[in-house]
């Protein structure tokens, strides 16, 4: 089963992870996001980040998490390429390995400025989650 | 879509009849055969925006509309604080005030064809572009909010550029309203190393000439004549105004909300202007473009600096800095009153006539210079702000020629190095830190700009004046 993919949208582009479970929907949804930036599968895991959020609904927390990545990455001059994900009472604790961009190695193609709401989905289709939305490249 | 629900205005000029909740009705500018390619959600988003509180005249649509955020790409909107009137996150976006800059060289294009190649290369290495560029300039907390309250203004006082500089990019340079406290930190630390920096994706940097003359006169008076060698930078507000955005996208909503504002779409979160979050989202969205005229007025000086190192006797001025994604307060006539006007261009260029007060004394007769940028492989276009246009759009005109294929698909399609190749054999050079991203901006992922700029041309809303091609282009 494939864990994440990223869908067509005209102007940018969509994100979606699937999981067994919310949190891994979640997880694999931030790797999208991070595929449409760079080549994931060159970066290293070797340093962590962590980021809190919360917001009132699985959507909004969806898009804030990403959100928080994209900031997290950028003042960390990092790219990530593993995700953990904790959610409770709407409130998120996540953990993303990763290491210093590097334009060549990393195969870096393109900037995201944001998660959008845009085709914003979040649920649960039979036994898979699914986490997805537009970002604004 | 479907032009038999339109009310036909003119041959480019079409309505869409008030319905449900909508408090104006629409107005596409643009050719037939542009609507019929129209994506049925740019309609949606249209009527969407005409719901909100305070709108006038209506909901417009330029002739690059395409499926947005909230606004169409491409929409115009204007809301007056006196009528419950709103301020709208979707009418803004993430790149704040994202715009274009084009300068004269002095020089004419074979003057400059013997050195394009080592041009090129200085400018690529002097000009940060790319994910993950940083800038020379490094800030800290008191030098980033300078910069959120002095825009272009600050560069200069800094030493990039000079001071006449300013009298060609829209507010003088600087926005006044900014209140760098209502900018989060985070935004903030995300400039510290982002200012003179170019971005990626769409993001440019171009040497064009000018390959067409369509207004003698008026190009003479905007000093542009055929073979001429211009620059143009596309970029905005980088990290910073990214981060504004993210940040209010959840002030809005919660704001959205308590004032019971009808918003159909997630992104068209929007607060009253005269409200606590609408008067702090505002002042907000003016130090981000504050930021982007700084962000355009350093990259000018490091073009100058390519320029000195490489060919010594080009003397760089300015013709004109538009911004695209923008809110700002204009006065314009409704019926028989002037009314102070909350203007929201989202993937529109602010394209005043002949007479208003904003635009500089040289410009006063033509109208302001509208800057519309195409791709790198095809022309960009230069036009003149009109008395229709202010009348029928509030001085707006269109931004693009707006994307025909997802990224997704023009990867499929191209591949970078292939088309690098290719542009090369027709005279025009590419550099990117990024073959795959090049690919992504493949001149055929684009609409075409020229049916786009003779749409907004043939419906009053700016006049051609010359049109530029590209010698080389300079992609993050």
């Amino acid at each position: 089963m494939k864990t994440y993919e990223t869908f067509e949208h005209l102007a940018d582009i969509g994100v979606r992870g699937y999981g067994k479970s919310l949190e891994e929907a979640f997880e694999n949804g931030a790797k999208a996001m991070f595929s449409v930036i760079a080549e994931i599968d060159a970066v290293k895991p070797s340093d962590r980040e962590e980021v809190r959020c919360e917001a009132e609904d699985p959507e909004m927390l969806f898009v804030e998490w990403l959100n928080c990545l994209l900031s997290a990455a950028h003042l960390s001059g990092k790219l990530f390429c593993n995700f953990k994900v904790e959610i409770a009472d709407h409130k998120l604790k996540g953990w993303a390995w990763g290491e210093r961009l590097d334009q060549e190695r990393h195969h870096v193609m393109t900037e995201v400025k944001a998660a959008t709401y845009s085709m914003l989905k979040v649920g649960r289709e039979g036994d898979v989650y699914i986490a997805q939305c537009v970002v604004d490249v | 879509m479907e032009l038999k629900s339109l009310n036909k205005i003119s041959d480019y000029v079409w309505e869409i009849p008030r319905e449900g909740e909508m408090r104006v009705p629409g107005r596409i500018f643009a050719s037939a055969e542009l609507v019929e390619d129209f994506d049925d959600n740019v309609v949606k988003q249209i009527k969407n925006v005409a719901a909100l509180p305070g709108i006038q005249q209506a909901s417009m649509a330029m002739p690059d509309a395409h499926w947005g955020y909230g606004f169409p790409i491409g929409g115009v909107a204007a809301f007056d604080p006196e009528e419950g009137g709103i301020i709208s996150m979707g009418g803004i976006g993430f790149d704040i005030s994202c715009g274009v800059r084009t300068m004269r060289t002095g020089m004419r294009r074979e003057e400059i064809e013997p050195y394009i190649g080592k041009l090129v290369d200085r400018l690529f290495a002097l000009v940060p572009a790319g994910v993950g560029s940083e800038g020379k300039i490094r800030l800290n907390q008191s030098q980033i909010d300078e910069v959120l309250v002095g825009g272009a203004q600050w560069a200069v006082s800094q030493g990039y550029g000079y001071k006449e500089d300013l009298r060609y990019i829209e507010e003088g340079g600087v926005m006044g309203g900014a209140d760098p406290a209502q900018v989060s930190d985070t935004a903030k630390k995300r400039q510290f190393r982002e200012v003179g920096t170019l971005g990626s994706g769409n993001q440019y940097l171009e040497i064009q000439y000018v390959a067409e003359v369509y207004d003698e006169k008026i190009a003479g008076e905007l000093g542009l004549f055929r073979d001429d060698v211009v620059i143009s930078v596309h970029c905005g507000s980088r990290a910073l105004g990214h981060q504004i955005g993210t940040d209010y996208l959840k002030t809005l909503a919660e704001a959205s909300r308590r004032y019971n504002i009808p918003v159909h779409e997630r992104e068209l979160v929007c607060a009253p202007i005269n409200s606590p979050e609408g008067r702090r989202y505002f002042s907000a969205v003016c130090a981000g473009i504050n930021c982007a005229l700084a962000n355009r007025q350093v990259i000018a000086h490091l073009v100058r600096e390519a320029f000195s190192d490489v060919i010594p006797r080009a003397r760089i001025s300015m013709l004109y800095d538009v911004s695209h994604n923008t809110c700002k307060v204009e006065e314009h006539p409704v019926g028989s009153k002037i009314k102070r006007l909350f203007i929201h261009r989202k993937g529109a260029t602010r394209a005043f006539g002949p007479g208003r007060k904003e635009i500089p004394e040289e410009y006063r007769s033509t109208g302001q210079p509208v800057l519309i940028g195409g791709t790198m492989g095809t022309c960009s276009y230069i036009l003149v702000g009109t008395e229709s246009g202010m009348t029928q759009a509030f001085g707006s005109a269109c931004h693009g020629a707006g994307r025909a294929l997802s990224r997704t698909q023009a990867k499929k399609r191209w591949r970078g190095d292939a088309l690098l190749k290719e542009l090369g054999a027709r005279g025009i050079i590419i550099r990117t830190h990024s073959y795959s991203g090049a690919a992504e901006e493949a001149p055929g992922a684009y609409k075409d700009v020229t049916a786009v700029v003779d749409a907004t041309h043939n419906a009053g809303l700016a006049k051609k004046v010359v049109m530029v091609k590209p010698m080389a282009c300079i992609k993050g």
